[in-house]
């Protein structure tokens, strides 16, 4: 949880954040994001606009409402699956996975809190 | 946020519980909180704002240097305000958490205040978050977000909604696409287009469905709002400078793929003619990005979920009903914000302070301000009305549909599988409607398709929208989605 | 995409018909294809909307598995035999799906009184076959481990209620049935005649329409109904919930429940009970189930019966634990006193037939009561006996306890 109260205010320190590059992976394939993106601006930015399959007509999907609300966007994050990219924001190292139809139930345990 | 601070806002009963950081919310917190009562913020954003105020990361960038945000100082100023209150402690912010429950207060002795029930959204801390936080009084301000129609095609990727095209570019600086079209109805048109053009993207049109004679009918309204004048001024002014066509009576009939099958390609434009018909003339644009809005549907989970009165407002949107002090028909239960009716930030943010002023009992203290809102929300309500007036959804708007074209996006429901719900199996109302196709019962639980699926079901029947139509399809338990380890109390 | 006005949905002219059917849910609506099939003119009157009320708030059982030995467990296997005999070319309309059972005990002693139903349900024709507790998993992979028993019943199936109700609604207007939506029953012209009362039209907020014969399938507002006609049938609503989880691939094979299950149902208890129920469906996501409480026709949600079903099932499925649910519903199951459905002709009023009282069970009922009543209603002997549903037992049954 992110709280109003610890944001960093020093200059220098803003900078400094702003200035790192995080790397994340989409299916193995490096990708790099700002500081504070979504899943869905990074991927958006690097030219990628869609990333999983309807269930039923097999149909390309990617952002859609962008603020959480359609659930088009879900993508799977290291391992968790159906998280929203609009809303997800990247982390380093994160490793990201198209929708492959899925042969098991996924590790659902990891989402449990 | 600190864990101790997380077990502490579990044990205390706050006096105000505010939900949802936008301008609503952001007044209300910082009216509650002035009039000296103990306010708790939750919001699903990791920061404050919601969608209006959406900016960069707080962490990255400092939001009292950016420029080109609309009301810009009177975010800030608020901020300010519900930071210094955080610091004193007057005002808790749960950042990151929704509400997936509300549970009354008992009735008849036991626990007299209001209980949320809490999921964390962000990513997993290692502080332990509030499950449940208790207020005497809440003020729900929930938002709203982009109505949309179907239209053949628009599922593709590179279709979006408006506003999730202008949250990328505001929240993120992100571009999704270079040549783009904006097509629906409404001045919300307007923003988006002029911001898409200043971040450097080709905007091809603005196609505004309904003409602008009917403006002229509210001259004494828009009048009386002269802010809203020098906007609509502002905006024409960009979008001349950057030559972006603004075509008025002017829908989208198709989004086609371009050559890879994956994503948008192009458009098909028509002009909407006599009786609302489409003209057979078509214009195609070759595009890569398509922002559609047609208004926008208050969220009104919380709303159900306290069980408080709705009614349908002039742009047919199901919106609770509220007093001259914003109460709701549940006593405790004040709503600000466009769950109250569609009007946009500045009507928003007057009904959140207003209501933040009453929940904190300080009505009596501030009768001046008070006397001030109401006025004000009263001008907003008249210039919202006549904008409802003037940007409807057009009746006819099923005409552009295939049987092919999915009408819920979720469960991949064509328009042709509505079509025999209605007329071979029955479905003479929404929640048949919905039962029977399956309709608005996937992942977005009809928060994308509703209006569109409630007005195919009236209309199948051959009559006028309704509250009892959009109702069934207004979300109810959860609010938000749970997993069954947290329902389950573990 | 305007519906025809032909189909009678609109306030038809009042008519006579033979059979006037009240209630179009999954019995009401079976009824109706029956007795059209047998060429009477039928009129279905609905105050709702097509499987308004609790056919739209189930799972879509059709169960053998959970009716201990007696006139219920047969008449479920009547009406599973109906499924796939008689209607078995439709079955896709209703997705009809015979996914089996898997009943499932914990303790020792849950287990040898599980196997001890399975034993006496096959002595009354029931496919249950014991399953071998170390081969639990080949049924269900992520079911918790250290099952003490379990008992698979190939019989068990699903259907979409709401698909079922419609199609045999439409079926049966295809036979020449009328069917009103937003019809308010509010009452009954009864004529008196030799030895009491006949009934012989029946008023509506649309107007009243004549008849020979009506068919109360008014599911748990059935007791109101009979009210109407002046005679007590004491059918309750009993709630329930169900949650919904998002679409998940295919995670449960079976419709899967603990043994308990089926004590629950034959419980009188007033308060809450939860047993787990959990399946998945053609759409992806998982149905959790079940509650039962006395609570009238009360609504919303309530936080500790929801959390009860939550816990249950993660018991049952540890898998499930991280799966959001999305939705949830409430529903009334038609409860009747000794947990027999009420099917047949009320002997206080000529002309006057019952087709309820299911509780939880009427989706999986409904087709084999419709027939029976179809047949009852024409003069033929039934396929089974009906006296065990006679309306008549209550009046009995109070005369013997006065």
């Amino acid at each position: 949880m992110t709280g109003t109260g610890e944001r960093p205010t020093d200059e220098h320190a803003l900078a400094a954040a702003a200035a790192r590059v995080l790397k994340f992976t989409l299916d193995g394939r490096e990708l790099t994001a700002r500081p504070g993106q979504s899943v869905g601006a990074a991927l958006t930015d690097a030219g990628v606009r869609s990333w999983r399959h309807t269930r039923r007509g097999g149909r390309p999907r990617g952002l859609f409402c962008g603020i959480g609300i359609c659930y088009d966007c879900l993508i799977t994050a290291d391992g968790v699956p159906n998280l929203r990219a609009c809303l997800l924001p990247v982390v380093d190292g994160m490793r990201l996975t198209t929708s492959a139809p899925a042969k098991t139930p996924p590790a659902y345990d990891a989402l449990a809190r | 946020m600190s864990g101790q601070h997380s077990s502490a806002a579990e044990q205390t009963v706050f006096d105000v519980a505010v939900v949802g950081a936008g301008p609503a919310g952001l007044g209300a917190a910082a009216a509650a909180a002035r009039a000296g009562v103990r306010v708790v913020l939750i919001d699903a954003g990791h920061q404050l704002g919601g969608q209006y105020w959406r900016h960069p990361d707080e962490s990255t960038t400092d939001p009292t240097r950016l420029a080109g945000y609309r009301d810009w100082g009177e975010f800030l100023a608020l901020r300010e305000r519900i930071l210094r209150h955080c610091q004193t402690g007057a005002a808790v912010h749960l950042a990151s958490t929704h509400v997936w429950f509300v549970e009354p207060p008992a009735a008849g002795g036991g626990r007299q205040s209001w209980t949320l029930h809490l999921m964390p959204g962000g990513p997993p801390s290692r502080e332990t978050p509030p499950r449940t936080v208790c207020a005497e009084r809440l003020i729900l301000c929930p938002g709203a977000y982009d109505r949309q129609l179907p239209i053949p095609g628009w599922d593709l990727p590179g279709v979006m909604a408006a506003g999730g095209v202008q949250a990328l570019l505001k929240g993120h600086h992100t571009l999704s696409g270079r040549r783009a079209v904006v097509a629906g109805t409404g001045p919300f048109l307007l923003p988006v287009a002029q911001q898409l053009a200043r971040h450097g993207v080709d905007v091809l049109a603005v196609c505004e469905a309904n003409g602008l004679a009917r403006w002229m009918r509210h001259m004494p309204v828009v009048a009386r709002t002269p802010a809203k004048v020098s906007e609509a001024a502002t905006y024409a002014r960009s979008l001349a400078r950057a030559r972006i066509p603004y075509r008025t009576a002017t829908v989208l009939t198709r989004v086609d793929p371009d050559a890879s099958g994956t994503q948008v390609g192009a458009v098909e434009l028509a002009r909407v003619g006599p009786g609302g018909l489409v003209e057979k003339a078509r214009q195609r644009l070759e595009v890569d990005l398509v922002a559609l809005g047609w208004g926008f549907t208050p969220s009104l989970e919380l709303i159900n979920a306290v069980g408080a009165q709705t009614r349908i407002d002039a742009d047919q949107s199901l919106v609770a009903v509220v007093d001259d002090d914003q109460q709701s028909t549940v006593p405790g239960v004040f709503i600000a914000g466009e769950a109250t009716g569609v009007g946009g930030a500045m009507l928003a943010l007057a009904g959140g302070e207003l209501a933040g002023i009453v929940a904190a009992e300080a009505g009596h203290l501030e009768r001046a301000r008070v006397r001030a809102l109401r006025r004000e929300i009263g001008r907003l309500r008249a210039f919202a009305a006549a904008m409802h007036d003037a940007h409807p959804v057009p009746a006819r708007w099923p005409q552009w549909l295939t049987a092919e074209t999915l009408v819920c996006r979720c469960e991949e429901v064509a328009y042709a599988t509505l079509g025999n719900a209605i007329t071979e199996l029955g479905a003479n109302d929404a929640r048949t409607l919905k039962l029977l196709t399956r309709c608005a019962m996937g992942w977005c639980q009809g928060h994308v398709c509703g209006y569109a699926s409630a007005s195919l079901a009236a209309g199948g029947q051959g009559r006028a929208l309704t509250a009892d139509d959009l109702r069934p399809l207004a979300k109810q338990f959860p609010c938000a989605p749970v997993p069954l380890a947290h329902l389950a109390g573990e | 995409m305007q519906a025809p006005g032909s189909n009678g949905r609109s306030a038809a002219a009042p008519r006579g018909a033979d059979v006037v059917v009240i209630g179009a849910g999954a019995v009401g609506a079976a009824c109706a294809y029956f007795l059209a099939s047998k060429g009477f003119a039928v009129h279905v009157l609905e105050r709702g909307g097509v499987a308004a009320g609790s056919s739209s708030a189930g799972e879509g059982n059709v169960l053998v598995s959970d009716k201990v030995a007696g006139y219920e467990l047969d008449l479920a296997l009547y009406s599973r035999a109906t499924w796939s005999e008689e209607l078995a070319e439709y079955a896709d309309r209703w997705e009809f799906e015979a996914k089996g059972g898997l009943v499932v005990a914990a303790s020792a002693a849950a287990g040898r009184a599980l196997l001890e139903l399975a034993a006496g349900q096959r002595q009354r024709g029931v496919d249950a076959r014991d399953v071998d507790p170390v081969a639990i998993g080949d049924f269900e992979p992520h079911i918790r481990a250290g099952l003490a028993a379990a008992v698979h019943y190939p019989q068990d199936a699903q259907v979409q209620p709401m698909l079922l109700t419609a199609n045999l609604l439409k079926l049966a207007r295809e036979r020449g049935a009328l069917v009103s939506t937003g019809a308010n029953v509010v009452g009954f012209d009864l004529r008196p005649e030799a030895g009491g009362r006949r009934v012989v039209g029946v008023r509506t907020s649309q107007g009243t329409v004549s008849c020979g014969h009506v068919v109360n399938a008014g599911g748990p507002w059935a007791g109101a109904i009979a009210a109407m006609a002046g005679v007590e049938l004491p059918i309750m609503p009993r709630r329930g919930f169900v949650l919904v989880t998002e679409p998940l691939p295919p995670t449960i094979n079976h419709k899967v429940y603990a043994g308990e299950y089926v004590a629950s149902t034959q419980s009188e208890n007033l308060g809450l009970e939860v047993s787990a129920v959990v399946e998945g469906t053609q759409s992806g996501t998982v149905l959790i189930g079940s509650s039962r409480e006395h609570v009238g026709f009360e609504a919303a949600m309530s936080l500790p019966a929801l959390r009860a079903i939550a816990n249950a099932a993660v018991a049952l499925f540890p898998r499930l634990a991280g799966a959001r649910v999305l939705r949830s519903y409430a529903g009334f199951r038609p409860y009747s006193p000794d947990h027999l459905p009420v099917i047949g002709s009320d002997a206080r009023v000529a002309g006057l037939w019952h087709a309820g009282g299911h509780e939880g069970a009427g989706i999986g009922l409904s087709v084999g009561t419709g027939k029976l009543i179809s047949q009852a209603l024409a003069g033929e002997v039934t396929d089974i006996d009906l006296e065990p549903f006679s309306p008549a037992r209550f009046a009995a049954a109070a005369s013997a306890s006065a």
